[in-house]
């Protein structure tokens, strides 16, 4: 009986929507079928006619609905109709098969996500300022914002102010004073740049077909990057998709398709890779595009030997860390550390404001970087300045004055580690080795003077000191992504090690992490997989998947390529690769390979997101992949024409965040960054407003996918028959918001601030547990206990659960291998002096560190706000070329002028910048951010100059180690002429792509002609 | 809230902007809310569209001091100065730049229409040709936002350092805060009463002259710490200051361009030395190695 009031309810509230809302009138009108909800028996039921923009519900069964939904009984009906909507009772029950829904996708999808719609159709959202004006909130990966609105148009985008009703921030007392930071939030350049990329001329916004790609007849590979396009109707465009996905599984089996995506995304957890592509890529079946620990290389593959810490990628833990250091250090040391530049994670300025009240404490500040970073511009101090690549020499000749002049906890050595013994003999030279590593030595190897070393080792080991590592602190780019990130990163964990790292004033840290917000009120970060179902490659076992019950996904196509060898698995047909995974320490040593046995080899690339070609290594590789004709069809869904959209068959035009629902809060990560928000002064979560409509015919990552998985019969599955905006609200439901804030309200006002920790709340300082010999009592759920050799929570993940300066893992894995030997050693890069002939030719140490104004490539180009900030891009004769740093000297004797136009070349491409001459390099280094958004090539693609600027087509792609799957291209040897403005690029005689296993000569060399500049 | 005074116009509060040089990293912050507010919106009797490319009405300078090793770098924003006695108010013709009670400039988007003059005429390089629209623009300290509620121009909002900040208080106060926190006109001998105040002007306008001490012993060489360090010119002592860990001593705030000066290092232990050094740009004197 309930079930059929339920029934009657639903056809009132059907048309009750449909009089009081004009858009959920409109939405009427888009299709004239028949709906019916029925018990299985036929004894209860009701029939939904759609019809010239109205609908008619009657109780009867009718004969031919073209779509039913079907429940067991009428208790179970009533039960699951009845609101407020459970969604686990909604997933059990599918589980079960207690509902059924039977139709076209087309038709089903559009019913159940209009019976949703009933629910939200009254929803109001933002705030109306007057005037015309709404304000939004939204997030960007530099910070959350208000936009103001008129007429459908962004006016403005302004950081987020709070009033008198949201609390305050924290405050920390030090050495006598208080710091509070300033009560409003942030924003990185890139976040304040979003309204140009909003309204780029560059945006996609419409679905395009290249014009001599005929998927029926001839398909052209080789012409792409070269082809223009033709626009097509999104029915076509997910027509052809779909039917390319059907056919490469047909044709070839499973694994024919690859799902390549990049490393970031714009914010919002429903939106995020790795939720709704996630699901999508599981619900279809792909070949994985097996990522490298990108910003952690060292960190992971070496780090995490010493130390544990595996499910932080080897980088450590950061509770605390910004009000031990105002109160006890009295010194930081940031070595490769440019926070300034790349805000954490997210973190947009908020480091900043506390790295200022540096200036006002008496902390000594060393910057060690061969660059005169950002942060030391900022902080002053002093400057070291060792050769890119050679700081893990440097920290062992520091090692050695430690030893020598006895500078170095020796309790904590003997108590909380083992093993330092043996390297204790190799920093000596007592070993095989039977090299001393003394200060002279380092400077033989590092270029810094031994007495700057001395000094430094000295005020180093008389005082406590804060070593900031890379840009959080705990490590995370910088040197760790060079030829020697793994020989540095261990050599640091040696360093602090030696310092007793956990007692006050001695531990990790820049201030970019571990401020006294509240770490216990639960929001999920992005990496905890939003609605991707996805246990197996997102964090959501550890909390999301019971707060927000949902289908699981799971992707039956085992095979993976691994991603610094992807133009490699494509046109050799096999790579090799090691894991990533955060769970152990000894995860990473499982080998993997491609093709894996009884799979079809890769056909078919999904490529969704950003272009990487500014992100990877020697990237025209790359190019070449795209052209050959082993990728039968190439399809690619992105916001902007950058350089490697231009290289698909099919272009699918996503929107941006701007312009469809979600939910987030700022800098939360999860997974392998948990509590990111301690980057924060504020905890901050938002309501992302879709604040205008979709750009063209742009549209979400999410109705892309379900218009594809329409043509596959799974938009049910993947949608769970609801829109993205009943997704946000399921997030919102799964969080603790609901505690503090009411839907209704969230939804209009757009964003929460939750008060800060009150003094004896605060998390403990990270390491001094372990320092002090007690239990683990950070907040944060790892490493597993399975992991723990003894007694839970007592020590480190390690086998001997102390700091291991010679790692029983390593022993166990492969005790003589030269490259990461089970004690930390010194092995010149490659890429280098060591490589005579070669650097002979190419004189120049390039450094192509994370940009500062771009975020990675969002935000770069596309004609943006940034282009005329002369740090990133300059124009000439027209053109906005990327900067290239040069010392003054060196320039000089390349009579090169400041923003001349220069080709940066070695046997791998060339690229023309605009020279940037300065002090802040020493000679023979030169600097260029990576992560350039446009590929230009001047002539054929993959063979000539590029003026776009991407410098990654110059960088090596060598693994850092045989057994890793490991970035080490962050330092390139170059050199650097005036740019005779012609397009040829000096080729390597052998353009064919080598299978990673071969160590990388650089075979081009003996066929060469150096290219002497024409004056 | 003003005083009542028989000169109006003194009593009342007006608005200034402070830039603080030592504070400025250069972010572009300031740069980037500009653009945003002004490009694609028209905001008449204020500002006219601002073009996409090419203007910089918050413009950012950069200066290298010294060396590698030891440098430093300072960045300068640089915007229109709301000059009480503006060039641009003199060189405009039609009334077409006037200066508002509270102390902000305002070039008329719609008479200052051909105007390009004004371009030229104002010194501090702050206004910028439209060529699209033939307007002069400039940095109006968003006068369109205050008007409406606003407390604080964008650019003072933006700036997570407080590089920026614009407060509104009468002259006599403004006099008094310039006074306690040592304040300076950009470009003093142009006299255009700007109201655009800068703190620790001097790490971008003067020099400084530094080196790094270091001496020998047992065959290594090491850095001299403490060692005492003064600086003079013809006879006065100008300055004293001590060697640190690494042997590095700075003098700061001296005037480019002023000739000679002689750095005296005394150090018991390692040897006394006289260095003659002669000041264009900043000077980095390298290592001296004392003995």
């Amino acid at each position: 009986m309930r079930f059929s009031i339920l029934l009657f309810g639903l056809g009132l509230l059907l048309r009750y929507c449909s009089w009081r809302y004009p858009a959920f009138k409109k939405r009427l009108a888009e299709k004239d079928f028949t709906a019916q909800i029925r018990t299985k028996d036929g004894s209860a039921g009701r029939s939904y006619t759609f019809a010239g923009g109205k609908v008619r519900s009657r109780r009867r069964i009718v004969a031919n609905p073209d779509v039913t939904l079907t429940f067991k009984t009428a208790a179970i009906g009533a039960r699951l109709l009845m609101p407020p909507i459970d969604p686990l009772e909604q997933i059990n029950a599918q589980k079960d098969f207690l509902i059924a829904l039977d139709g076209p996708d087309e038709l089903t999808s559009w019913f159940t996500q209009t019976v949703m719609m009933t629910q939200s159709a009254g929803w109001t959202f933002g705030t109306d300022l007057g005037n015309g004006t709404m304000r939004y909130t939204n997030m960007t990966n530099g910070g959350p914002v208000f936009l103001h609105v008129k007429d459908g148009k962004i006016v403005r985008l302004t950081p987020i102010t709070f009033d008198a009703t949201d609390p305050g921030p924290w405050t920390i007392e030090a050495r006598g004073k208080r710091f509070t930071p300033p009560r409003k939030t942030s924003l990185a350049p890139h976040g304040m740049n979003w309204k140009s990329m909003v309204y780029s001329p560059d945006r996609l916004l419409y679905p395009m077909k290249r014009v001599d790609f005929d998927p029926n007849g001839e398909r052209n590979p080789q012409n792409r990057g070269i082809s223009g396009y033709e626009r097509i109707s999104w029915d076509e465009a997910l027509d052809l998709v779909a039917d390319e996905i059907k056919r490469a599984k047909r044709v070839h089996g499973p694994g024919a398709i690859a799902n390549s995506h990049g490393s970031h995304h714009t914010w919002g957890n429903i939106g995020y890779y790795l939720s709704a592509n996630f699901r999508f890529i599981n619900a279809v079946g792909m070949t994985r595009v097996h990522h490298n620990p990108d910003s952690w290389e060292g960190w992971y593959w070496g780090a995490a030997h010493h130390w544990g810490q595996s499910l932080r990628v080897g980088q450590c833990e950061t509770y605390g860390g910004v009000a031990d250091l105002l109160k006890e250090a009295e010194m930081v040391v940031f070595w490769s550390s440019n926070p300034e530049a790349v805000s954490g994670a997210y973190g947009a300025l908020e480091g900043t404001i506390r790295r200022k009240w540096l200036k006002e404490l008496d902390v000594e500040i060393v910057h060690i970087d061969p660059y005169f970073n950002d942060t030391a511009q900022f902080l002053g101090g002093k400057w070291i300045a060792p050769k890119p690549t050679t700081d893990p020499a440097l920290a062992m000749a520091i090692a050695h004055v430690w030893i020598t002049e006895g500078l170095y906890d020796k309790d904590f050595v003997e108590n909380r580690t083992i093993g330092f013994d043996k390297w204790k003999a190799y920093i000596l030279g007592e070993d095989d080795d039977g090299v001393v590593k003394t200060p002279e030595w380092g400077e033989a190897e590092t270029g810094v003077p031994a007495k700057d070393i001395r000094a430094l080792a000295r005020q180093w080991g008389r005082k406590k000191t804060y070593l900031g590592a890379g840009g959080w602190g705990n490590g995370h780019g910088g040197a760790c992504r060079n030829a020697t990130g793994i020989q540095w990163a261990r050599a640091l964990v040696c360093l602090i090690a030696m310092q007793g790292i956990g007692r006050p004033g001695v531990n990790m840290g820049n201030l970019q992490w571990g401020t006294p917000v509240d770490t216990n009120f639960y929001f999920p970060g992005y990496a905890e997989g939003g609605m991707s179902g996805d246990l197996h490659h997102t964090a959501m076992s550890v909390e999301l998947y019971q707060r927000m019950p949902q289908l699981p996904s799971m992707n039956t196509v085992e095979q993976s390529i691994p991603r610094l060898q992807l133009p490699e698995a494509i046109l050799n047909g096999k790579a090799e690769g090691y894991v990533w995974d955060g769970k152990s320490i000894e995860a990473q040593f499982t080998k993997f390979s491609y093709p894996r046995p009884g799979y079809s080899p890769v056909k078919m690339l999904y490529k969704y997101g950003g272009s990487i070609f500014g992100t990877m290594s020697n990237t025209n590789r790359h190019v070449e992949m795209y052209r050959s004709d082993k990728l039968e069809f190439v399809v690619n869904q992105s916001i902007w024409m950058e350089g490697e959209a231009k290289f698909a068959d099919v272009i699918l035009p996503a929107c941006t965040n701007f312009e469809r629902p979600d939910i987030s809060e700022w800098a939360a990560l999860g997974g392998y960054a948990y509590h990111g928000q301690t980057q924060l002064n504020h905890r901050v979560i938002i309501f992302q407003h879709k604040a205008i409509e979709p750009l063209g015919e742009s549209r979400s990552d999410f109705e892309i996918f379900n218009g594809i998985c329409k043509r596959l019969g799974l938009s049910a599955y993947f949608s769970e028959g609801m829109t993205e905006l009943d997704w946000v609200k399921r997030q919102f439901e799964a969080s603790d918001l609901p505690s503090v804030v009411k839907w209704k309200d969230f939804i209009r006002r757009g964003y929460v601030v939750l008060p800060a920790e009150k003094e004896e709340l605060r998390d403990p300082v990270s390491w001094n547990w372990f320092y002090e010999g007690r239990k683990k009592d950070v907040p944060e759920p790892m490493p597993l206990p399975s992991d723990y050799t003894e007694t839970y929570l007592e020590g480190l993940q390690t086998q001997s659960s102390k700091i291991e300066f010679e790692c029983e893992s390593l022993k166990r894995f492969d005790a003589h291998d030269p490259e990461r030997p089970p004690i930390v050693k010194y092995k010149p890069a490659m890429e280098g002096p060591s490589d005579a002939a070669r650097f002979a030719e190419y004189p120049l140490r390039m450094m192509t560190p994370h940009p500062r104004f771009s975020f990675h490539t969002q935000g770069d180009g596309k004609d943006s706000f940034l282009n005329d900030i002369k740090d990133h891009r300059v124009l000439v004769d027209g053109h906005y070329y990327w900067i290239i740093r040069i010392n003054a000297e060196d320039a000089a004797e390349r009579k090169i002028g400041m923003h001349d136009l220069v080709k940066v070349h070695n046997e791998r491409g060339a690229v023309v910048c605009a020279a940037l001459v300065t002090q802040r390099l020493p000679r023979g280094v030169v600097h260029g951010f990576e992560s350039c958004a446009t590929y230009d090539p001047l002539g054929e693609p993959g063979k000539s100059v590029d003026r776009g600027g991407t410098l990654n087509l110059l960088t090596p792609e060598k693994s850092q180690l045989k057994k890793g799957h490991s970035m080490g291209s962050s330092t390139a040897l170059v050199e650097i002429e005036p740019w005779d403005g012609k397009a040829e690029h000096r080729v390597a005689a052998k353009r064919s792509v080598k299978p990673a296993k071969t160590p990388a000569k650089p075979a081009a060399k003996s066929k060469s002609k150096a290219a002497v500049p024409a004056k | 809230m003003s005083a009542p005074d028989a000169e109006g116009s003194v009593a009342k509060e007006k608005w200034n902007l402070i830039v603080d040089v030592d504070s400025c990293t250069n972010c572009n912050l300031c740069v980037l809310a500009c653009h945003d507010e002004h490009v694609g919106n028209d905001f008449p009797g204020y500002a006219a569209e601002m073009p996409k490319h090419g203007h910089r009405w918050i413009e950012i300078m950069r200066k290298e001091r010294g060396q590698a090793p030891m440098i430093d770098v300072a960045y300068l924003p640089v915007m229109c100065q709301h000059c009480d006695e503006a060039p641009c108010i003199a060189a405009a013709e039609n009334d077409a730049v006037t200066k508002r009670e509270d102390g902000i400039v305002i070039i008329d988007p719609v008479k200052a229409k051909g105007q390009k003059q004004l371009v030229e005429a104002c010194p501090y390089g702050a206004i910028w040709w439209n060529d699209d629209s033939q307007i002069p623009q400039a940095w109006i300290f968003d006068a369109h936002l205050l008007d409406n509620g606003w407390t604080e121009p964008r650019a003072a909002q933006v700036c997570a350092t407080a590089a920026l900040r614009a407060v509104k208080v009468e002259d006599t106060e403004m006099a008094r805060i310039v006074r306690e926190e040592g304040l300076e006109e950009l470009k003093p001998e142009l006299k255009t009463k700007p109201r655009v105040w800068y703190k620790n002007l001097g790490r971008y306008k003067r020099c400084f002259i530094g080196g790094s001490l270091a001496s020998e012993r047992d065959g290594a060489v090491d850095c001299v710490e403490g060692a005492r360090v003064t600086l003079h010119k013809d006879a006065d002592q100008l300055a004293e200051t001590t060697s640190d860990a690494y042997g590095d001593f700075k003098f700061d705030g001296i005037e480019p361009d002023s000739g000679g000066y002689v750095v005296r290092i005394a150090d018991a232990g390692e040897g006394a030395r006289d260095v003659e050094v002669s000041v264009s740009e900043s000077v980095y004197l390298g290592e001296i190695r004392l003995a």
